[in-house]
C-alpha cells in the first residue's frame, strides 16, 4: 500500500521533472542535474543522522569513494555498451557500501561527538589516500571520466544538460521511493526506536548495533550513488571536490532543510545548488569602485551564506520543512476556523 | 489501517499541497531568472561576440587558502582591457572579462565553468587558474567547442593539440624552467650536493623530471616532498639539512617558499636556495615574510620568463607599471600584476591577429599562427602542433633586497632537447601600448 | 637518534598549541554540551585584532592582550548574541550556527582585511638552541610550552578551588538543580564562552606564527586537528584535552618525519580508531553507568 502510494507519487514528479527539463536551459538543466546527484546523498545521510542518530560527518569521503570508482570502471570499460553506465554507477555505490560497512562497524560502539570525529577523520583523509596510492588514483590533479554522449535516438542536437538532468533525476527518484519505503517500514520504526531510547530499544530485543551499521550502510550506499553521479555530471573527479567542506555542507543542508524529513532533503539539496549563485548575483547588483569591488569579490557572498544560515536556524530550527508543516498547521487551523464559524451562521446561532 | 482523525489528515493534506505549490514555485523562478549577457545584438553565431564588445570569462581561486597573490592576476588583466579599451579596443570592440570566484575547488569550478559557457555565453576562457581545477574542464569545453586559451599553470597537459585542439598554455611550462635551473647549478655550483624539495603533485614531478634530466638521474642527494594541506614542513627540511644539501631546488608555491625559507633558518640550515619562478618573485615572499624574515631572500635565485618588476628602465615594466596605476587603483605591483597584463597584452595580440571577422575558429587559427612578440623574454612556441607557451627563462638573482636578471635567456624543450641561449634582442612595446592589427 | 630527538622536540610543541585548543572545545562542551565549531574562526578575528593592535601600537604584547582580552568579548558576545537561541534546541543546530558563523567571520574578515597572507610575528626568537650540535627547542617552543602550561594550571585552579569555577561545575552538571540553588546559569554560560574563547585566542597566537601567516582560513586545520585530540583524550576531560593534543603532536610529527607529510591524515584517523575502539569515550572517559 505504503510502495503503490510512494510510486505514485513518483510518477508524478517524474513525468513534471521530465517537462520542467524542456522549459529549462542548458545551465538550470545542469544545476538540476547537481542537486538531483546532491539529493541521493542528502537524503540517505539525513536519514541516518534524522532517523537512526549517528552523526557523520565524513560523508563527503564516502561520497569520493562512489566517485572514484564509477570514474575508474568508466575509464576502463565506459564504451563496452550503453548500460555501462548503470552498472558503474551501480558499482560505485556497492564499493561506498563495503566502505560504509567497514567505517560503521569500527564505530559502532560511538556516540555523539565521537562519532563525529573519527567520521571527520575519514572525511580529512581523501587528498592523503588520493596521493598516496596516486599511480592508480592521479592524486591532486585527480581524473578525467568519460562518460558517453547522449543516445544517438534522441537526436543530433540534444543537450547533454538535460540528458545529464534525466540520468541524475532518475537516479533520485529512485533512491527517494527506497528510502521512503524504508522509512515507512518496520525497520523505519527500529531505527527511531534506537534513537530515542537505546536502553527501552534494546530490552525491547533489537540488536542496536547491527541496526546502526545497518543505517550507516544504507547511507552510505546512497552518498556513494550521489558521489558517481557528481562524476559523471563533471566528467571529472579530484580529491578537492570532495573535501571536509563538502562533508560540513552536507551536514548544512540537512538540518537548514529538515532533519530527519526526506521532504528536507529535497530542500536542502536545492539550497546547496542555488544559494551560492542567489548570493553572488546579489553582489554582483551592486556597482562599487574598483579597489572596493576587489575586497568585496569572493567574500561577501561567503558572509551572506553564513548569515542566511545562522538566520534560519534561529528561526526555523524545524529546518525549512519544519517551517513548512508550521505553516500548513496554521493554514488548516484558520480553515477550520472559517469552517466553523461559517457553519454556526448556517445554523444560525 | 484505522482512520485517521479529520484535523491531521486536513494537516497532511494541506502539507502537501504547500510543498508542492512551494516547489512550483522555485522551478518556475529559477528558469525565469535568467541573466543577460552582454549588450547590443548578438550575433547568432558566435556566442560572446556583438558588434561593440568582445565577452571572455575566467575562474580565479578569488577566496580561500589559494588565493593570495593570485587574486591579483584577473584584477590585472581586467585593468590592461580597460586600457586598451578607452583607445578604441579591439577592432572597434571593447573587451569585457567576466571573473568568477572558484576559490581553488574543482568542484566550483565546474559549475562556474558551465555558468560562464551555458548562461553568459562567453566568446572563449582564458588564463583559467590551478592544475587540478582546469584539468576537470578540460572535457567540457572541448565538447562546447569554446576557446581555452593561456591556462594560469605551468603542467604540460595544456599541450595535448590532438586530444584538446582547443586548449593553450602561456607560461613556461615547469620542466623546461627547472631543465634550464639546473644548467645553471651545473655551471654556476658543481660540484655541490643538490636536492629538491618540490609539492606532492605535477608540478613538483615535473621540476623533478627537468632536473634529474639534466643533471641525472641519481644525482640528487636528498628528494622530499610537501602537500599544501600540511603547514609544518620542519620534518622535511631537517631531513634536508641531515642529507647535507648545499643547493636546494624548490618547487613550491609562494607561501610554501616563505615556509621553508623561515623553517630552515630556525634549524640555522642556509643552502642555496633555486626556486621556480612560481614560488620566487621577490615582492610577493617579502610580503609573506615580512620585514624581520626578508633578509632570508638574499642571494636567493629564481627564474622568470617575464622582465622582472624592479628593472624599472624596462619599457614594458613602465607601460604595465602606467596601465596599473591608471586602471588598476595602483595596487602593489609585483609578479601576480605583471603577469595578469602580460596574459591580456598577449590575448590582445591574438584578438588583433584573429581579424574584425571574429570567430572561435578564426580566434584558433590565429593563436596556432603564432609569431607574437612580448612581453616575455623568449618566443612562443604556438603551431598546429604545439600548444605550450613560452620556450624559455632567465635566471634572477637577490642581492640588496632587489631581484635583478643574471646571464641570458635560455630555451630549450619539455622532452630531453638541449638547452640554449636565446640571443635575440629584446622587445619593446609599441608606442601606445596597444599591439598593432 | 638525532632525527628522533628533533621530530619529539618539534611534535611537542606543536602538540601544546593543539593541547590549548582543544582545552577551549572540552570548556564549552563541558558547559553546553555544543560542539563549537566556530572556535578556529573566533581564534584568527582575535589574531586579527592583536595584528591591528601591534601594527598600531608597535608592541607585541599589547596585541596580545588585546587578543585575550577581545576572546573574552568574543566568546560572551557570540555566546549571548547567537548561541543561546540553539542551546535548548538539537544539538545539529548548533553545529549549523557555528558552521553559519565560521563564513560570515571569514567573509567579515577578508572583506576587511584583504585575503593576502600576513606574517604574524612571534615576541621572541624561533631558533632553534642547539646542544652539542642538535637543534631542539627554540625560545618560541618554551613560551608556548610555558603559556600552555599556566593556563592549564590557571584553569584547574579556577574550577577546583574558586566559588566562580564550582558553580560554573555545578551549572554545566545540573542546570536546574544549580537554578534551584542560586546558580544564574545563564551567567555562567556566558562565562564559560568567553574563557574558552579567550584560550582558542591564546593557541591561535600561538599557532599562528609557526604556519603560512594570518588569513582567514588560517585555524582551519588547527580546528580539525584540535577536535580530534580532544576526542582521543575524552571531550569530558581537561586532562584528556592536553594529553590528546600532546599525542597528536607527536604522531603527526614522527609520521611526518619518517614515512612521508601526505600521509599524516591516515596516521591520526589510525590513533584516533585505535584510542576509541579500546575506550570509546576516550582516552579519560569517566565510568559510564552499567548497562542491562
Amino acid at each position: 500500500m505504503t510502495l503503490l502510494r510512494h510510486l505514485a507519487v513518483a510518477a508524478v514528479a517524474g513525468v513534471a521533472l521530465f517537462f520542467a527539463t524542456y522549459q529549462l536551459d542548458p545551465f538550470r538543466n545542469y544545476q538540476l542535474a547537481t542537486a538531483a546527484a546532491y539529493l541521493c546523498a542528502v537524503a540517505g545521510l539525513t536519514v541516518l543522522v534524522g532517523q537512526s542518530g549517528q552523526l557523520s560527518l565524513g560523508h563527503g569521503a564516502l561520497m569520493a569513494v562512489g566517485a572514484y570508482t564509477v570514474a575508474l570502471l568508466q575509464n576502463a570499460y565506459g564504451t563496452t555498451g550503453p548500460w555501462m553506465l548503470a552498472v558503474s554507477l551501480a558499482a560505485g555505490a556497492l564499493a561506498t557500501t563495503l566502505v560504509g560497512a567497514v567505517i560503521g562497524l569500527a564505530a559502532a560502539r560511538l556516540r555523539g561527538p565521537y562519532l563525529a570525529g573519527v567520521t571527520l577523520a575519514v572525511a580529512v583523509t581523501v587528498p592523503a589516500i588520493a596521493t598516496t596510492f596516486d599511480e592508480v588514483f592521479n592524486g591532486d590533479q585527480g581524473l578525467p571520466v568519460y562518460v558517453d554522449p547522449p543516445p544517438a535516438a534522441l537526436g543530433r542536437f540534444f543537450p547533454n544538460e538535460r540528458w545529464q538532468a534525466w540520468l541524475a533525476l532518475a537516479a533520485a527518484l529512485v533512491t527517494m521511493v527506497l528510502l521512503a519505503n524504508l522509512v515507512r517500514s518496520r525497520f523505519g520504526r527500529t531505527l527511531r526506536a534506537v534513537r530515542d531510547d537505546e536502553v527501552a530499544a534494546s530490552l525491547a530485543g533489537i540488536s542496536v548495533a547491527r541496526v546502526q551499521v545497518l543505517a550507516f550502510v544504507v547511507s552510505a550506499a546512497c552518498a556513494g550513488l550521489g558521489g558517481g553521479l557528481l562524476a559523471v555530471l563533471a566528467f571529472s573527479v579530484s580529491p578537492s571536490a570532495f573535501s571536509l567542506t563538502l562533508s560540513l555542507f552536507l551536514i548544512l543542508a540537512i538540518v537548514v532543510g529538515g532533519l530527519g524529513s526526506l521532504a528536507g532533503a529535497v530542500w536542502g539539496s536545492l539550497l546547496l545548488v542555488l544559494l551560492p549563485q542567489v548570493t553572488e548575483s546579489v553582489t554582483d547588483q551592486l556597482t562599487l569602485s574598483p579597489a572596493v569591488a576587489q575586497r568585496l569579490q569572493g567574500n561577501l557572498p561567503l558572509a551572506i551564506f553564513g548569515l542566511t544560515l545562522i538566520v534560519v536556524m534561529i528561526a526555523t530550527p524545524g529546518g525549512l520543512q519544519g517551517l513548512i508543516r508550521r505553516g500548513a498547521r496554521a493554514l488548516a487551523r484558520a480553515a477550520r476556523g472559517l469552517a466553523t464559524s461559517l457553519n454556526r451562521r448556517k445554523v444560525g446561532t | 489501517m484505522h482512520a485517521l482523525p479529520d484535523a491531521t489528515r486536513e494537516r497532511r493534506v494541506v502539507r502537501r499541497g504547500l510543498a508542492a505549490l512551494a516547489v512550483l514555485a522555485l522551478v518556475t523562478s529559477a528558469a525565469a531568472c535568467s541573466d543577460d549577457g552582454g549588450s547590443g545584438p548578438a550575433r547568432a553565431d558566435v556566442p560572446g561576440v556583438t558588434d561593440t564588445e568582445i565577452l571572455v570569462g575566467t575562474h580565479q581561486p578569488l577566496t580561500g587558502p589559494a588565493a593570495p597573490g593570485y587574486s591579483k592576476i584577473a584584477k590585472a588583466t581586467e585593468a590592461y582591457f580597460n586600457f586598451v579599451n578607452a583607445q578604441g579596443g579591439v577592432h572597434g570592440r571593447q573587451i569585457k572579462y567576466k571573473i568568477m570566484d572558484d576559490g581553488y575547488n574543482p568542484a566550483n569550478t565546474q559549475q562556474v565553468v558551465r555558468q560562464l559557457v551555458l548562461q553568459d555565453r562567453v566568446f572563449a576562457i582564458l588564463n583559467g587558474l590551478g592544475t587540478p581545477t582546469h584539468t576537470g574542464v578540460l572535457d567540457f569545453l572541448k565538447a562546447q567547442g569554446v576557446p581555452d586559451l593561456f591556462v594560469a599553470s605551468g603542467s604540460r597537459n595544456w599541450n595535448q593539440p590532438d586530444k584538446y585542439p582547443h586548449t593553450f598554455g602561456w607560461q613556461t611550462d615547469y620542466t623546461v624552467e627547472s631543465k634550464v635551473m639546473a644548467t645553471y647549478i651545473k655551471n654556476e655550483h658543481p660540484g655541490k650536493k643538490v636536492c629538491h624539495f618540490g609539492q606532492n603533485d605535477d608540478f613538483g614531478a615535473d621540476s623533478l623530471a627537468g632536473v634529474e634530466q639534466i643533471l641525472g638521474a641519481n644525482a640528487l642527494a636528498a628528494k622530499e616532498t610537501y602537500v599544501p594541506t600540511n603547514t609544518n614542513v620542519a620534518p622535511q627540511v631537517g631531513a634536508l639539512k641531515a642529507a647535507g644539501c648545499e643547493v636546494v631546488v624548490l618547487a613550491t608555491v609562494p607561501g610554501f617558499t616563505a615556509l621553508t625559507l623561515g623553517t630552515a633558518a630556525r634549524l640555522a640550515y642556509r643552502p642555496q636556495w633555486v626556486v621556480s619562478s612560481v614560488g620566487g618573485d621577490y615582492l610577493t615572499l617579502s610580503g609573506r615574510l615580512g620585514p624581520e624574515g626578508t633578509p632570508l631572500l638574499e642571494g636567493l635565485v629564481s627564474a622568470n620568463y617575464l622582465p622582472s618588476v624592479s628593472q624599472t628602465d624596462d619599457p614594458w615594466v613602465q607601460l604595465f607599471r602606467k596601465v596599473n596605476d591608471e586602471y588598476n587603483s595602483g595596487v602593489e605591483f609585483d609578479g601576480n600584476v605583471m603577469y595578469g597584463m602580460a596574459v591580456g597584452y598577449t590575448f590582445v595580440q591574438v584578438l588583433q591577429a584573429a581579424g574584425r571577422d571574429l570567430t572561435r575558429e578564426s580566434l584558433i587559427e590565429a593563436v596556432e599562427r603564432g609569431g607574437f612578440k612580448g612581453p616575455g623574454l623568449t618566443p612562443f612556441r604556438y603551431s598546429p602542433t604545439d600548444h605550450s607557451g613560452y620556450s624559455g627563462v632567465r635566471m634572477v638573482v637577490t642581492s640588496n633586497g632587489v631581484q635583478t636578471p643574471v646571464g641570458s635567456v635560455y630555451v630549450t624543450d619539455d622532452g630531453d632537447g638541449p638547452v640554449t641561449e636565446y640571443t635575440e634582442p629584446p622587445t619593446t612595446p609599441p608606442a601606445n601600448g596597444v599591439p598593432a592589427p | 637518534m638525532e632525527r628522533f630527538v628533533f621530530l619529539t622536540f618539534d611534535g611537542l610543541s606543536k602538540g601544546a598549541v593543539y593541547a590549548a585548543f582543544a582545552l577551549a572545545l572540552v570548556l564549552i562542551w563541558r558547559g553546553t554540551r555544543i560542539v563549537n565549531f566556530a572556535q578556529g574562526a573566533m581564534a584568527v578575528v582575535t589574531a586579527y585584532a592583536a595584528y591591528s593592535v601591534t601594527a598600531a601600537s608597535g608592541s607585541y604584547w599589547a596585541g596580545f592582550a588585546a587578543a585575550l582580552l577581545g576572546g573574552l568579548l568574543l566568546g560572551a558576545l557570540i555566546e549571548r548574541g547567537v548561541m543561546r537561541f540553539v542551546e535548548q534546541a538539537p544539538h545539529l543546530n548548533a553545529v549549523t550556527v557555528g558552521l553559519g558563523l565560521v563564513l560570515l567571520l571569514q567573509g567579515v574578515l577578508g572583506m576587511i582585511y584583504g585575503n593576502e597572507y600576513r606574517p604574524f610575528a612571534a615576541p621572541v626568537g624561533q631558533e632553534a638552541l642547539t646542544v652539542g650540535g642538535m637543534p631542539l627547542v627554540s625560545p618560541f617552543d618554551l613560551f608556548v610550552f610555558g603559556t600552555v602550561l599556566a593556563v592549564m594550571v590557571l584553569l584547574a585552579l579556577l574550577f577546583t578551588r574558586t566559588a566562580t569555577g564550582l558553580r560554573m561545575r555545578a551549572a554545566a552538571f545540573a542546570p536546574e538543580v544549580s537554578r534551584l540553588l542560586g546558580v544564574d546559569v545563564n551567567a555562567t554560560l556566558t562565562l564559560g564562552w568567553a574563557l574558552a574563547a579567550a584560550v582558542g585566542a591564546l593557541a591561535g597566537m600561538l599557532v599562528i606564527p609557526t604556519g603560512l601567516g594570518l588569513h582567514p582560513t588560517a585555524m582551519d586545520l588547527v580546528f580539525v586537528t584540535a577536535f580530534t585530540a580532544a576526542v582521543v583524550g575524552g571531550l569530558d576531560s581537561p586532562a584528556g584535552a592536553v594529553v590528546g593534543g600532546l599525542a597528536v603532536g607527536l604522531v603527526l610529527s614522527y609520521v611526518s618525519g619518517y614515512i612521508g607529510s601526505d600521509v599524516t591524515p591516515l596516521a591520526v584517523l589510525a590513533l584516533l580508531l585505535v584510542v576509541l575502539l579500546v575506550r570509546p569515550g576516550g582516552l579519560f572517559a569517566g565510568v559510564r553507568a552499567r548497562r542491562v
